[in-house]
């Protein structure tokens, strides 16, 4: 039985919705004035960040706190890591104080598979990001936003997102929220469509269970949330695209782009938005985008993936690709 | 526990030779009489919040709202309380789908709570959702109503309104059947499928 | 030194022979020979081939000699029915100067277990900016004829072009490592489907193909001979083709580990997969056996790259680039292109002893079973069936991708000039 949460796509239909509608329960805690819940008393978890990423530590932080799990916080910065101690000896050092999960943020692709693979620890092991391969919490919040916005907070426990049809707009290539995103929405039944410069489409992209369109103005009329990614102005200078203003011209949202959706659908963004370049500050700061409220709902979704990994006596999520390697 | 206890046997009840012990009508009677105690012991129930413990608790509880609204003609606020992350065996079983917990718009500060379940066993739910209870507020005072007290408490918990006191023993399964969620109103006892 | 008789030997997998090694030359072959005065091996229908050369070894020594040294290395190449290996120029100082491929060639003599011929490189300290003392290392004591950056492709394609005149003036061969850096920065795994669900960074076999296309060209257009390592993809192949038939004159090698492994495997994140060029489709591999049964790709070269444990206990990303593979290179090359039916024995002897041994004009090497030959020989057990374990290596790492996986066929035997080094599958 797989313990961990690795890639969006090991997870089935049935796991997905079960992590969504654990999370959508969660989400009540909040409303709470005590926003705590003893579930993971006695357990110790370790956010283990080799990469800068304070909005998604701060998020697993608050989930494991709430579900009173003991958090110890481990940054590669200033750390033995920087001195050149190996991931392996890093994790065998943390497990050996006794830890039982280990939150991965790693900016090698595949990190964490090892971590979870190699026979080096026991503790289970969740993806908060790696490389530009997976990070499937970060999916799991977007799906849970679309899912309470597009079908309803109530109506949509038990529900996929059969049918709806997502866009996805920018650098896909360095993307592993596209990647993540793409996985978990077409198990959701989910159409998902990639908007790029094809520059920034990865080759092989053939493969994925979705459309790539290089022209953003004819999808948007027909779709029912639109995710805008983050494109860092660096790209410009390995020739990904010309200029910023290019960029923004042909694949940013802007109001009057905004316009070309249908009524009901949503703007979303992972965050950091680069206001200006993917997204316009009219846009970032309408009523449609759901930005500041994916990052409430990333918490209730860690919630629920920490419960349903933890919180028994073996987790509740069964994954596809169990055991099929060696 | 004892939630756990009566899910084991839902699959077929029948198959363990299983008796009925509650018919519906006398379901009815029974909630009937709780509801005219809660009045009484309550003076008038004017503060009372019916809770129930999910699954078939809920369903209870919202029976019990129209009865006592039926004597009081007043509105009564009833919601849900779902006890599994405050379970003390959560580590003995994988994790369980989360059930509602509903609080009803006014709260529970200040206001007498009484929790209801289908089956009072080992006690132990009572018990998690006495933990539950405080996460979420300060009741003036918690009672407890039951439509079956089997017996067998693992700890220092009594119901303040029982439908049925049923001694059993240990090698017995009880289980509720309401139509809301089984189609039909019925307690059968059984007897434990062997190897259990 | 002493007689020995080899009975019952499948020479070059034909009939049942005798050969009879007198010295440090095979003195008879024929059947009924007679074992007086000689210690009998009894090859009891195992394979006899002349000892396999390695156009394409990395021995470490000097400088990274904990992964491998000229004795290890050497070792394990007389486990894997080696008696001449190439060593490649990437040692820690770079084999650029006399004095450097001159300390490899010697501590290779001295230990005895398989001749070394040491790589020069072709620009200082593989920088890729200024041509090695080519002449120099040629005339040296170690005699080197093949040069090469590998590790690092010769990307200037004026100093390729220079390389290529001017090792003309004595003979010598440049081995390109056909990898365009631009192309293949940040790179980690074949650029394809596989990547792109993976996240890790393309290696387009474009990166690959375009070096060889212009080394071909540039071959031609010098009439120089150039030598292709480790070729990769499908395309490659295409390219030498067309060269060939072109009448340039290019040789080109493919690795073992390319003719079994595809880039699916990577998806386990287990480094030991990480090599370079990478892994690729299955497609390539078909087409890279074809071209190997087809002599399109001359030979087998092991590109036997050695590294410590800790450059592949690590994440993908982190880990070093490399698989050991002089130990297992026979026993790959029998299950994908002899049990397949692609190719003889006498086309594996051509393929692994015979042609590289021209290439790199190691004297004394892929001659002809017979009488009157140096007594450079392997005899091979093709029936036997195992699984690999590192642990037995002779090399001194264990990055072996074939950890655990079944391969048939297994050296019992390796003679250097009659002399044994590796007697019933322990090394003397």
């Amino acid at each position: 039985m797989q313990r961990h949460l690795i890639s969006a796509a090991d997870l089935t239909r049935d796991d997905a919705v079960l992590i969504l509608d654990t999370a959508e329960e969660m989400a009540r805690v909040a409303d709470r004035p005590i926003k705590k819940l003893p579930t993971l008393r006695g357990r110790t978890i370790v956010n283990l960040f080799f990469e800068d990423s304070t909005r998604t530590r701060i998020s697993f932080e608050a989930a494991e706190k709430r579900l009173s799990a003991d958090v110890i916080n481990f940054t590669a910065k200033g750390s033995s890591v920087s001195k050149g101690e190996s991931l392996k000896d890093t994790a065998q050092t943390l497990e050996a104080m006794g830890v039982d999960a280990v939150v991965i943020r790693h900016g090698a692709s595949g990190a964490p598979y090892r971590l979870a693979n190699s026979g080096w620890i026991d503790a289970a092991v969740i993806n908060a990001g790696d490389g530009t391969h997976q990070h499937p919490t970060q999916a799991l919040l977007d799906a849970f936003t679309m899912r309470r916005r597009l079908v309803g907070r109530d109506a949509g426990l038990g529900q996929d997102l059969s049918g709806r049809r997502i866009t996805v707009v920018g650098d896909v290539l360095h993307s592993r929220v596209a990647r993540s995103n793409v996985d978990l929405l077409h198990t959701l039944g989910a159409e998902v469509t990639l908007v790029a410069p094809p520059t920034l489409v990865p080759v092989g992209v053939e493969a994925w269970p979705c459309e790539v369109s290089y022209d953003l103005d004819s999808t948007l009329p027909k779709c029912d949330a639109v995710m805008m990614l983050r494109v860092q102005r660096e790209r410009m200078n390995a020739a990904f695209f010309p200029t910023e203003r290019e960029y923004s011209r042909r694949y940013g949202l802007d109001g009057d782009r905004m316009a070309k959706l249908p009524e009901h659908a949503i703007v979303m963004h992972p965050g950091p938005m680069v206001r200006g370049m993917e997204i316009t500050a009219e846009v970032a700061d309408s009523d449609r985008c759901t930005a500041v409220e994916q990052v409430a709902n990333g918490v209730s979704i860690r919630m629920a993936v920490l419960y349903l990994l933890l919180g028994g006596n073996e987790p509740a999520v069964s994954h596809a690709r169990t055991n099929e390697e060696k | 526990m004892d939630k756990q206890d009566t899910q084991d046997t839902q699959a077929n009840p029948q198959a363990s030779g299983a008796r009925p012990v509650l018919e519906g009508p006398d379901i009815a009677r029974v909630l009937t009489r709780i509801a005219h105690e809660i009045v009484e012991r309550a003076k008038g129930a004017d503060d009372v919040v019916l809770l129930g413990i999910p699954t078939r608790g809920v369903f209870l509880a919202q029976r019990l709202a129209v009865k006592l609204e039926q004597i009081t003609d007043r509105k009564i606020p009833v919601g849900s309380l779902d006890i599994t992350m405050y379970r003390d065996d959560l580590r003995m079983h994988p994790p369980r789908a989360l059930a509602r917990t509903e609080i009803p718009g006014d709260g529970i500060d200040g206001r007498l709570v009484v929790l209801v379940d289908d089956v009072l066993f080992s006690g132990r739910t009572i018990r998690a959702a006495l933990d539950a209870l405080n996460d979420i507020g300060r009741p003036r005072a918690v009672q407890l109503a039951v439509l079956v007290d089997r017996g067998h408490r693992e700890l220092p918990i009594r119901a303040d309104y029982v439908g049925k006191n049923l001694p059993t023993s240990l090698r017995e399964t009880v289980k509720v059947q309401l139509a809301e969620e089984d189609g039909r109103d019925t307690v059968l006892l059984g007897a434990k499928p062997a190897g259990q | 030194m002493s007689k020995i008789l080899i009975r019952g030997a499948k020479v070059l997998g034909g009939e049942p022979q005798d050969v009879l090694i007198d010295g440090g030359t095979i003195a008879e072959v024929g059947t009924g020979l007679s074992a007086e005065g000689a210690e009998v091996v009894e090859a009891d229908g195992k394979v006899l081939l002349p000892g396999l050369v390695d156009l394409h070894t990395h021995l470490r020594e000097p400088g990274r000699e904990d992964s491998e040294t000229v004795l290890t290395g050497t070792r394990a190449a007389a486990s894997g029915g080696y008696t001449a290996v190439f060593a490649m120029a990437n040692t820690f100082p770079v084999a650029d100067t006399a004095g450097v491929v001159e300390q490899v060639y010697r501590l290779g003599r001295d230990h005895g277990y398989c001749d070394v011929q040491p790589i020069g490189a072709v620009t200082v300290g593989l920088e890729g900016k200024k041509l090695a003392e080519l002449g120099a290392m040629h005339e040296s004591a170690a005699g080197v004829t093949v040069f090469s950056d590998d590790g690092k492709c010769v990307d200037d394609a004026v100093i390729m072009r220079r390389a290529l005149e001017y090792v003309k003036a004595f003979g010598g061969v440049v081995a390109q490592h056909a990898q365009e850096p631009r192309l293949t920065e940040g790179a980690q795994m074949n650029e394809g489907v596989v990547s792109a669900e993976l996240g890790l960074g393309g290696w387009p076999a474009v990166a690959e193909e375009s070096i060889i296309a212009r080394d071909v060209l540039l071959a031609e257009h010098v009439g120089s001979r150039v030598h292709i390592c480790h070729l990769s993809t499908a395309g490659s192949v295409e390219i030498v083709r067309w060269a060939k038939s072109r009448g340039i004159d290019v040789t080109a090698e493919v690795t073992p580990h390319h003719l079994l492994l595809t880039d699916e495997m990577v998806r386990t994140y287990n480094p030991v997969y990480k090599v370079n060029p990478p892994l690729r489709t299955e497609r390539d591999v078909l087409a890279l056996r074809e071209a190997l049964a087809d002599g399109t790709i001359d030979i087998v070269a092991t590109d036997h790259a050695p590294h410590p444990h800790e450059d592949k206990d690590c994440e993908w990303a982190a880990a070093a680039m490399g698989m050991v593979g002089l130990e297992t290179a026979l026993s790959v090359v029998q299950a994908t292109m002899v049990d397949t039916g692609l190719l003889d024995w006498a086309g594996v002897a051509d393929r692994m002893s015979v042609k590289p041994a021209r290439i790199g004009q190691a004297t004394g090497h892929g001659r002809p079973v017979s009488a009157g030959e140096p007594a450079n020989l392997t005899l091979v057990d093709t029936e036997y069936r195992g699984q690999v374990d590192p642990a037995g290596f002779a090399s001194r790492s264990r990055n072996t991708p074939y950890e655990g996986r079944e391969l048939p066929g297994r050296v019992t035997h390796t003679w250097l000039r009659g002399k044994a080094t590796l007697v019933d599958g322990k090394l003397t």
